[in-house]
Formats: C-alpha cells, sequence, structure tokens
C-alpha cells in the first residue's frame, strides 16, 4: 500500500457570498496555493489549521483525519499538530525569542524524541541564534519571519502551512527568507502548503501548484506545465505572463555568462543569484513580453539566446495583443506580440518559428 | 505609629483602612477579570444586562448602594441570613466595610480589564493555538500577561476606592471606632465634634500619604510590566 498523500481535502463552505468548494491531495515538497487575494487560498489553510470550520467534508494530514463532519469528527486547532506561519509572524510580544521558540515545545514532547528537529538545529537553519535573548519587538521584518518559521518547525508540526509569509517584506528581506525556505523543503521532508499570489516564489520554491480561483480548485500540476496553458492565463499573468522553465546551472562561459540548460535548449544568463552553482536545479522566468518571434532562423542579432519551436496556440488577450505559446522540444515559451506583428507573420497553430530571448531578460 | 502622636482608635482606623481596601481589591479580582472577560468576550443573552449592573453602584448614591447590601447582606437579608447560620457575617463587622468598598469599586476594576482584553490580539492566541497550547493554556500565557497592565490599572483604582470610600459603608456597617471606622469614618466622626480639626487633619495627612504611595507604586508596576510586554501598555 503506498503511503497516504501529506494532504487529502474535500470541503465547502459558504461564508456569506462567497461559497468555496475544493478537492485536492497534496504530496511531499513545497505545495504552493496560488491565485487572486479574496480567492479562497487563505481560508483553505485556516480550514486545514481549524482555525476556521467547514460546512461539509473531510481533511486528512499524513492519514490522519482532521475533520469528518459525516463522522462528526472536528480536531481543534491545538491538537492538530499543524505548523502555521502567519504573514505577520504574530510572535507572542511579552516573551523572549527563545521562548517563543519554545512555545509549542511542550505540547510536542510526546512526538519529539523521534521526530521533531532541536533548538540547536532550528536556530542553525534559520540563523538565529545571536537573537534567542531579545524581545520580538526590537526585531526586523525579516528576523520575525525567520523566528516564526522556526517557533512553528519546533512544534514538530505534521504539516507546515504558510499564509504568504514574504507578502509584508521588502525584496532584500525576501532574498534572505528564501534560501531557508528552499533548504527546509529539500531537507526537512515536511509537506509544506505555501499561499502567495507572488509567480517569483512560484518559480522559486513550488514543487506543485495547485490554482485557486473564486472558490474553486482549477488546475494542479507543477508549475512549467500550468503557467504555459493558455485556459489558465487570466491567473497565471495577464499583462506579466510567461513561462516557467525547470534548469539546471551548467558552466561560466569565458565572457562571463551563466549557461542554464532547459528543456528548451541553453540560455545564457549574465548573472545568478550566489546561491545557485553549477549543477544546482532552479526554474526560470521568461516574460513573454520579452520574447520575440521570428519566422526564420535569425542571423546577425546581439540576443544571445534562440530557441527553436512550434506554434501550438494563439491566445487574444484583452487588450487586443497575442499571447503565442511556442512548443520548444517540449517545453512552453510564451511570446507576447501586437496584432499587427501576428498577422504579419501569419501566426497560426503547426507554424515553425523561433524565439529570440534577450539574455539580459533573464537576470532577475 | 504611637510615635506620631495618634490614639489607638486612629491607628485602628489606619489599620482597619488598609485591611479593607486590601481585601477589597484582592477579593474582586477573580471575579472583576471574569466579568470583564464575559463582557469583553463574551456572546450571550443578557450581555447588556450584566453590563447595567455592573456599572449600578457608580451611578447611585453610595447610600443607596449601601442600604441595597443592608437588605441583602444584613443579619436578615436574603442572602445575609443563610451566611450567618454559617457563621459568616458582615453585617457591623469589618468584612462589611470591605464588601461594600468591594462593591463600589467593582465598576472601576471590570472597565479597566474589560478594556485591555478588549486591546489584545486574539491572532496571537490562534496562532499560540496552532502551536498546540489548549485554550486554558493560552488563557494563562497569552492573555493574561497581555492584559496585565489593565488588571494592575483596574486593582489600583479599585483599592483607591475602597481607602475612600465612605458612603456605602458608614450605612451598610455604621462607624464604630476600633470595629468597622475606617480613615474617612475617623475624619468624618472628628470633624463632627468639637475640637476635632487637629485630629482630622492628622488623618487626612494619613490618607493624602497611603493614597501617593498607592499611586505611585502602580505606576512602578505599570511601567515595568509594559516594559516585559514590549513597549505598549
Amino acid at each position: 500500500m503506498s503511503a497516504p498523500p501529506a494532504l487529502d481535502l474535500d470541503v465547502t463552505l459558504r461564508q456569506g457570498a462567497f461559497d468555496l468548494v475544493a478537492q485536492m491531495t497534496a504530496g511531499r515538497g513545497l505545495t504552493v496555493l496560488f491565485g487572486q487575494s479574496g480567492s479562497g487560498k487563505s481560508t483553505l489553510i485556516d480550514l486545514v489549521a481549524g482555525l476556521k470550520r467547514p460546512d461539509r467534508g473531510r481533511i486528512a494530514v499524513n492519514g490522519v483525519p482532521l475533520v469528518d463532519t459525516a463522522a462528526g469528527l472536528w480536531l481543534p486547532p491545538h491538537r492538530r499538530r499543524v505548523g502555521y506561519v502567519f504573514q505577520e509572524a504574530r510572535l507572542l510580544p511579552h516573551l523572549t525569542v527563545r521562548q517563543n521558540l519554545l512555545y509549542g515545545r511542550w505540547f510536542a514532547r510526546r512526538h519529539v524524541a523521534a521526530e521533531a528537529p532541536t533548538l540547536d538545529s532550528v536556530t542553525d537553519l534559520l540563523g538565529i541564534g545571536p537573537l534567542l535573548a531579545r524581545r520580538p519587538t526590537t526585531l526586523s521584518g525579516g528576523e520575525k519571519a525567520r523566528v516564526a518559521l522556526g517557533r512553528a518547525l519546533l512544534a514538530a508540526p505534521r504539516i507546515l502551512l504558510m499564509d504568504e509569509p514574504l507578502a509584508a517584506l521588502d525584496e532584500a528581506r525576501k532574498a534572505e527568507i528564501l534560501p531557508y525556505l528552499e533548504r527546509l523543503r529539500d531537507h526537512a521532508g515536511l509537506p509544506i502548503l505555501y499561499v502567495t499570489h507572488a509567480v517569483a516564489e512560484v518559480a522559486r520554491l513550488a514543487t506543485t501548484v495547485v490554482m485557486v480561483d473564486q472558490g474553486r480548485v482549477r488546475a494542479v500540476g507543477t508549475p512549467s506545465t500550468l503557467w504555459s496553458r493558455p485556459d489558465l492565463m487570466d491567473l497565471t499573468g495577464g499583462a506579466e505572463a510567461g513561462s516557467l522553465l525547470d534548469a539546471v546551472v551548467g558552466a561560466c562561459t569565458d565572457d562571463g555568462l551563466f549557461q542554464l540548460d532547459t528543456p528548451a535548449g541553453r540560455i545564457l544568463v549574465p548573472h545568478l543569484p550566489a546561491h545557485l552553482a553549477p549543477g544546482a536545479r532552479t526554474r526560470l522566468r521568461i516574460p513573454a513580453r520579452d520574447v520575440l518571434l521570428s519566422d526564420r532562423a535569425p542571423q546577425g542579432l546581439s540576443a544571445l539566446n534562440i530557441l527553436p519551436g512550434i506554434v501550438a496556440d494563439v491566445r487574444e488577450d484583452a487588450d487586443g495583443s497575442r499571447v503565442v505559446r511556442l512548443e520548444c522540444v517540449g517545453a512552453p515559451v510564451l511570446a507576447r506580440v501586437t496584432r499587427t506583428s501576428a498577422d504579419t507573420l501569419g501566426i497560426a497553430p503547426g507554424q515553425p518559428l523561433w524565439a529570440i530571448v534577450k539574455a539580459v531578460a533573464l537576470g532577475s | 505609629m504611637n510615635d506620631f502622636g495618634f490614639g489607638p482608635d486612629e491607628v485602628a482606623a489606619i489599620h482597619l483602612s488598609l485591611k479593607v481596601a486590601i481585601w477589597a481589591t484582592l477579593a474582586s479580582l477573580p471575579p472583576g477579570i471574569a466579568v470583564a472577560l464575559a463582557l469583553a468576550r463574551g456572546r450571550f443573552w443578557g450581555r447588556d444586562l450584566l453590563n447595567g449592573l455592573v456599572h449600578l453602584p457608580l451611578i447611585l448614591p453610595p447610600v443607596v448602594t449601601g442600604y441595597a447590601l443592608l437588605l441583602l447582606m444584613g443579619r436578615q437579608g436574603w442572602v445575609g441570613k443563610p451566611l450567618a447560620s454559617i457563621g459568616i457575617v458582615f453585617a457591623f463587622n469589618w468584612t462589611g466595610a470591605a464588601l461594600a468598598a468591594g462593591v463600589m469599586g467593582f465598576p472601576l476594576m471590570v472597565r479597566a480589564i474589560r478594556l485591555s482584553i478588549e486591546a489584545v490580539d486574539t491572532r496571537l492566541e490562534q496562532a499560540a493555538g496552532t502551536l498546540g497550547a489548549p485554550p486554558l493554556w493560552v488563557f494563562a500565557t497569552v492573555t493574561l500577561p497581555l492584559m496585565l497592565p489593565g488588571v494592575l490599572a483596574g486593582a489600583v483604582l479599585a483599592f483607591a476606592k475602597a481607602l475612600g470610600e465612605f458612603g456605602a459603608t458608614i450605612t451598610f456597617v455604621s462607624n464604630i471606632p476600633g470595629r468597622t471606622q475606617t480613615l474617612s469614618g475617623a475624619i468624618y466622626a472628628y470633624t463632627q465634634s468639637p475640637g476635632g480639626d487637629a485630629g482630622a487633619l492628622r488623618l487626612v495627612a494619613v490618607s493624602v500619604v497611603l493614597s501617593l504611595m498607592a499611586l505611585l507604586l502602580s505606576e512602578a508596576l505599570a511601567r515595568s510590566v509594559s516594559r516585559r510586554i514590549g513597549g505598549v501598555a
């Protein structure tokens, strides 16, 4: 018998005019709940945590039922063993960082021996050792976020829930937290349910994405497949539509460019985040507006990255521009072109085209 | 005390006042916190009624409250009679003075505590719950410490009120020197007798010093508490 899914959820909830009907499962790794604000993604993790109660349905984590309305089962939040990292950190202001970190420890003591991380390992992982004696009010936003994460981990949860943990932070603070989240995803073996509406976080963190829209689950899949589906483009992009490509970091070229091997071909970028060494797996986001199309193999261009492909489909956007999906050796690349250009090239499904991606467009 | 030239009845009045005020404050804290919690967080039928009832001693003339206590808790009262039969007597006893002082200070205490409960962020309690803390534990380790400044403020208000209570006390337990005569009662008695000015002034000075000390102590406590919970009182 195979292991039960990390999260198995099938619920309905009506809150005023809002109506949530969701059915999903999540495996190991980091599952992103992606959607606009008000789509119901935060409500979903509140249901898992027990902060909201479904009208009907069931929720199980690692095969352990938390809610089953048919059986009359509803575990209160404190008996669910979910680690919840809130957007606003919610550290207890009257306790020190150390006391905050250890707050859930007492209740987790029965599980501690077997599975829980130690205070030392968590402070090492998150780099918060020097903060232990401080009060939460004296911490920066990024430090608060890390302490909140450590506090949740030390409660020995079965699943980690994160509600837009980076939304309140500026770019520098986000860059400070992201490596910790990656390490957690890759090494802790703890399933993570992560709410966000930021594509950059999906690209960097997601193992699986669940698209939530108006209280319904629209689609489930890997980031690269979902971000290439034209029927999801109202959620995945709009003006910032783009494709997500899985990539392996290759060697550095003589002229200081970095090679990224993607299913669509080799792509050169001028710089990489410091944490990516050769051989590392990452994901590359190519905004559709940064891709040019050509109907013959281009020559004499300054652009470095030219990917051949076949037009899979063409979709008209609200502003009249066309979003073209090009299948490049199995990996989809999106390009946004004006209607005039689309007509001039006579773009139609099945047509071979070349996508031209300027190297500088990939740097971020 | 006698170094200051206080007579035995005056010393007794000072002792009694302190004893009455301390007991009135300590005894009303648990019900004060409970009622404040019910008013701040409870959703039940009769909440407005409870709120009005708690505030009655604040708006009624003290003599009315004292008379109501006499009717209710006196030796022949509805509650006082059965209590007297098991040896708990309030009428013409210092416990009665403490009861009257406690009742008069109760609305002030509840108001202060209620405000501090309403200022506690319930999202912090939720967070503690997701970390595995059962509701009672959350109350003891999150709610109570965070509302502590309000509890302190309420206790000090109630203490100050108890120290100065006069109308309800004298109506309920009379003004018997050495038995139910508090500072206020003793000052009143002096003002009613010829040549009592010196005595009255002496006790007024004591009263001022006690009240100021209570105030300073509470300020110091409030400062240290609000520093502990992160700078916000």
